[in-house]
């Protein structure tokens, strides 16, 4: 019988039925970072048990890191004891650390790909719901809490119901000036924010299949934003390729096996899916939200909604209630509104080929007077590659701030914050209301081009035009 | 060895309005910096209670008629964003132990019923009524039937959904599966000597 990529990995996984139902799943890789891992130690140590597979736990850190300050102890004290504690608690249990000090640190989706830890076939999980990140290999990669990270540490394995699947084709050349993130940001305006649950999400068609590693991750990144837990695109020669020759990805004949494995985990030709959603590309234009969950996104040639337009009362009291968080006016052009802080990074967008891209563009152009630019690249490796190709001299020449490796301003944990209710393009994954530090703090999510081109110009802008895109 | 078995959560009701209520409404990250959920209750909802310069908002939160209650009714979404437990962790710890709501993003649904805090759905037009009935009474005791799915307050009761599964661990007392998990151990160890990956 035909079977996705989702079954195959499950059925490879599943350990055994537990009396509720659930199945115990096997997770191969397991991912920690010093904010939702501490607990879990905590918990181990309280119920004296040790961690069982101790080789396929990795961890480093990138919440709490200032991306401004890079000598210990750091100016915030909570932050130290954070470091200072996973530190202990690797050290304590065999756990490698890609810590400051490696050239490895970075944010955890980030670092698990670069270093080949990330890879098809898999099942991986970490304390964070941006998980799903690590499908675009091919992977089943889940978002757990951490008393979900203490019975991994403890046993290798979390308690799970199956997920459906929603295989989402999209195909056609997005048009010039559409990315990545417009193409998710687009999948969760149509499917909305609750759209996944139940779910995980194929990503296909030849959009994706044309797509970079990088632009597959984007997507993936966001699978949570629209309720899914899971996100994946099928493993093909671009993974293969983005593979080879990392850290730890099998080499020589343990390579070719390796491959022919990943290669058997695809989704069969004309396997069933619980729904299928059919999207053309042509359509995607660079999406920004102006709301308060990642669902409520506008076309940037569009204008805002109006409480009128929505046809229940619950939605006409989310908008009501997002236009008035975000002090924008119902049936507005989302263009033109006045930026305060521009944050290009994350794990949606910390990658390379994010930063070579805005390089490209705002060479020769300078921030607009008044807005704070920040660009965080997502790990150590991100930034060393970076500035080997100068790309940090032109971020600092056009007036943004060049950055350690860090999660920075996606949310609010590290000294990089919104103050009052300063409004910030970004090309983070979350506008929730005080996602990035301010409890007044709003937040315009974008792709790293459009960032850009409202750190140029001041406002929300079409980066096309700013930029001169041939169409 | 199971915990006591959750078959019904009694307890007086606030109203938490909206839809969508994200886990950095419920606890804002700022707070989280922390490597143990100690003290977690008292930013519960800490952005929606407080204004910038401290002082009380009006809310149901900072209410006082409502300052007795231990079940939260919200509306869809709930929980949705981040996979943080300290989201559940910190309604636990500031005397919640239940959640009415229209739907819950999946995994705070799964973070909660692991710590035992109940969460169940209802429709939009009976959470109305439940809301309605709190505001009317304060005092009114709400019960929240896991085993026949039900809700019940004053002299009313209208249905509730929990997960099958869920509604199972909660009913039996193994909604923390790590006992269970342990004694795969074995079975554990079978599946992943099949997978090279596993191999040290």
């Amino acid at each position: 019988m035909s079977k996705s990529l989702f079954e195959k990995v499950w059925d490879a996984h599943a350990v055994r039925q537990l009396a509720n139902g659930q199945t115990q799943l096997l997770i191969g890789t397991h991912l920690i970072h010093e904010v939702t891992s501490p607990q879990a130690f905590g918990m181990l140590r309280d119920k004296d048990l040790t961690v069982q597979y101790p080789h396929r736990t990795f961890a480093t850190v990138d919440h709490i890191v200032p991306t401004n300050e890079a000598v210990e102890p750091y100016s915030d004290p909570l932050a130290q004891g954070m470091i200072e504690e996973l530190r202990k608690n690797c050290a304590e249990n065999n756990v490698t650390f890609f810590d400051t000090n490696t050239g490895k640190q970075g944010v955890v989706h980030i670092v698990g790909p670069e270093q080949g830890i990330t890879q098809p076939g898999t099942t991986i999980a970490c304390g964070d719901s941006h998980t799903a990140t690590h499908g675009a290999f091919g992977a089943i990669a889940f978002g757990i809490g951490t008393s979900q990270v203490r019975d991994v540490l403890a046993t290798q394995t979390i308690a799970l119901n199956k997920l459906k699947v929603r295989r989402i084709n999209v195909t056609g050349n997005l048009l010039p000036g559409v990315y990545a993130k417009d193409v998710i940001l687009h999948i969760i305006r149509l499917l909305g924010t609750q759209g996944g649950t139940g779910f995980a999400y194929e990503y296909a068609g030849d959009t994706f299949d044309n797509f970079t590693m990088e632009e597959r991750m984007t997507v993936c990144n966001m699978s949570i934003e629209g309720g899914a837990r899971v996100g994946y695109v099928n493993p093909d020669e671009t993974t293969f390729e983005y593979l080879k020759g990392r850290p730890y990805s099998p080499t020589g004949e343990a390579w070719d096996a390796a491959v022919a494995e990943w290669k058997s985990f695809a989704s069969d030709e004309g396997c069933a899916f619980d729904d299928v959603v059919n999207i053309d590309a042509t359509e995607i234009q660079p999406t920004v939200t102006w709301g308060i969950t990642p669902g409520q996104g506008v076309g940037i040639e569009e204008n805002i909604p109006t409480i009128a337009d929505a046809p229940t009362q619950s939605e006409k009291d989310s908008i009501a209630e997002a236009l008035e968080y975000m002090q924008f006016e119902g049936g507005s052009p989302i263009k033109g509104k006045k930026i305060d802080v521009a944050f290009i990074g994350s794990c949606t967008n910390g990658r390379l080929s994010d930063f070579e891209e805005v390089a490209k563009y705002v060479k020769g152009h300078k921030v607009a007077e008044g807005v704070q630019a920040i660009i965080v690249p997502g790990s150590q490796v991100v930034a060393k590659i970076a500035e080997a190709k100068g790309l940090d001299k032109i971020f600092i020449e056009a007036g943004f701030e060049w950055r350690a490796a860090g999660c920075s301003m996606c949310l609010a944990m590290n000294p990089d914050k919104l103050v009052g209710d300063q409004l910030c393009a970004s090309s983070s994954n979350r506008n929730f209301k005080g996602r990035q530090g301010s409890p007044t703090g709003r937040t315009m999510l974008m792709s790293p081009i459009m960032v850009a081109a409202a750190a140029v110009t001041g406002e929300v802008s079409d980066a096309r035009q700013v930029f001169g895109f041939k169409s | 060895m199971p915990a006591t078995p959750i078959k019904q959560v009694s307890g007086k009701g606030v109203f938490v309005p909206g839809d969508d209520i994200d886990t950095d409404r419920i606890i804002p990250a700022r707070f989280m910096k922390c490597i143990t959920f100690d003290g977690l209750g008292e930013y519960l909802f800490h952005d929606v209670r407080k204004t910038e310069s401290g002082e009380d908002k009006k809310h149901n939160l900072n209410d006082p008629r409502f300052a007795q209650a231990s079940i939260l009714v919200s509306g869809n979404n709930f929980g949705c964003g981040s996979s943080r437990e300290h989201a559940p962790q910190s309604i636990l710890r500031a005397g919640y132990n239940a959640v009415i709501a229209g739907s819950f993003a999946e995994i705070f649904f799964g973070n909660s019923i692991n710590l035992g805090v109940v969460c169940v759905i209802a429709s939009d037009a009976d959470r109305k009524l439940i809301s309605a009935a709190i505001e009317a009474n304060p005092e009114v005791e709400l019960t929240i039937d896991v085993e026949n799915h039900k809700i019940s307050f004053g002299d009313q009761s209208v249905p509730c959904e929990i997960k099958p599964g869920a509604r199972d661990s909660l009913l039996s007392g193994n909604y923390d599966p790590l006992a269970e998990l342990l004694e795969g151990a074995g079975d554990v160890a079978a599946t992943a000597g099949k997978l090279s990956y596993m191999q040290a």
